[in-house]
């Protein structure tokens, strides 16, 4: 058993877990943050690949390193972006929940007249 | 069994737990803790895995500012956590997805058991074009010269996530500034830190980008390091944020992609393709775009975790 194996092994849990938890948390927020789970267990799975290329004197791939590091940085941004959204349905509603049969809230939208 | 082996397990099973704990937690705020511990946890797998960059980056933005944004967005969210615990969905749908993380987890398992050996590898291919630029970070290499076509859309991307996150605004508060304005205690140790801190941080982050020509480091690592630095300026209430309509900041925010473009062009236009360099000036033109880029990088990172416009510009 190689570093490769044993960190290929815990990324596959890790994806296994975020699955979990986005599917069964019904906070969006906890949603996004599992969501992130899933992403970096994939980044990592990538790492292995990427570790296993190692030649030419190189610890690893760095092509597969170069497209992780594009990747963290994207992830980023749909978070951010993702938040804001969420922020923004919390200002509007009053509620964060994504049930399509919540009742409506009287909302602290400071847009609102 | 070697030690470094062991040493490893341990690390992944550490990895693990703050994986574990950020799913199962009960309340959001320590879940986004244990998130970012389990980030950094995994900066030093990426270490072990060869990657010092990838580490880097993990730590900087996948942990920190990832870990700053979901703070701010779980204390905010706060009130409306009680309510939505009693969502928890059944037991029967729990069990499903259980079974079903499972087997996602199981296929992942088995397929990095069955990886082909030997491993397919374009690091060779790497080392060999490697003069073609001059630079020693093969990591590097591809992000501003293999791959450069990638680095130049993720740019793009980010600014597409900040004028999403832009358009979010209300419409009367349109041109304003993001987030609430930041108080605190002018003699208090916050005020002191994001006083003595940022000269130090703004040296170390413009030494990762010039240092990732030859070592591990990077436009996007020093950029966060820049970022976090205004970032805890303004939560110190020295500074305020720009309002979104400032047109210094505009200016700043499109430095990186467009020299990247004109470059880019240049290469169509001198050379043999779109972002090719001509070999005698690869190492100064990929110079001129990382640092164009780093204040790109720096200021849209800074706006994204600011957030959208919440106040008038005179506010």
């Amino acid at each position: 058993m190689s570093a490769g194996t044993v960190f290929g092994l815990c990324a596959a849990v890790a994806v296994g877990l975020g699955l979990y938890g986005v599917i069964t948390n019904p906070q969006p927020l906890r949603k996004i943050l599992a969501f992130n789970l899933i992403g970096s267990g994939v980044f990592t799975f990538f790492g292995v690949v990427a570790h296993r290329g190692a030649a030419a004197g190189f610890g690893g791939d760095p092509i597969p390193q170069a497209l992780v590091i594009t990747g963290i940085v994207v992830a980023f941004s749909a978070t951010a972006l993702a938040l804001a959204l969420l922020l923004r349905l919390f200002q509007a509603a009053g509620s964060a929940t994504l049930r399509a049969d919540a009742p409506p809230s009287a909302g602290s939208d400071p847009a609102k007249p | 069994m070697t030690f470094a082996l062991a040493l490893e397990i341990v690390l992944a099973a550490v990895v693990l737990t703050g994986a574990v704990w950020t799913i199962a937690s009960r309340e959001t705020l320590p879940a986004v803790a244990g998130f970012v511990a389990y980030g950094l946890l995994l900066a030093l797998v990426w270490v072990r895995l060869g990657a010092p960059d990838v580490a880097l980056t993990e730590a900087a933005i996948g942990s920190g500012l990832t870990g700053a944004l979901l703070v701010s967005a779980a204390a905010r969210l706060r009130s409306s956590e009680g309510p939505m615990a009693v969502e928890r969905p059944d037991v029967i749908l729990r069990v499903l997805a259980a079974v079903l993380s499972a087997a996602v987890t199981t296929a992942l398992a088995i397929s990095v058991l069955l990886l082909p050996d030997p491993a397919p590898t374009l690091a060779t291919a790497a080392a060999e074009n490697a003069a073609a630029t001059g630079l020693g970070n093969p990591v590097t290499n591809v992000l501003m010269a293999f791959r450069a076509m990638d680095t130049m859309l993720e740019k793009i991307v980010l600014l597409l996530a900040l004028v999403g996150v832009w358009s979010l605004a209300p419409d009367r508060l349109w041109g304003g500034r993001p987030g609430p304005r930041h108080h605190a205690d002018p003699q208090g140790v916050l005020a002191f830190v994001a006083r003595v801190l940022p000269p130090v941080g703004i040296i170390v982050g413009i030494y990762i980008l010039w240092t990732s020509a030859d070592h591990p480091g990077g436009a996007f690592q020093g950029g966060t390091i820049l970022a976090a630095m205004w970032l805890l300026v303004m939560m110190a209430g020295l500074t305020d944020a720009p309002p979104v309509s400032e047109r210094r900041q505009r200016l700043l925010l499109l430095a990186g992609p467009v020299v990247f473009l004109i470059v880019g062009l240049g290469g169509l236009a001198f050379g043999d393709a779109f972002l090719a360099y001509p070999m005698a000036y690869a190492k100064p033109l990929i110079l001129a775009i990382e640092f164009a880029m780093i204040v790109t990088i720096a200021v849209t990172l800074g706006l994204l975790v600011a957030g959208p416009p919440e106040r008038e510009a005179g506010s």
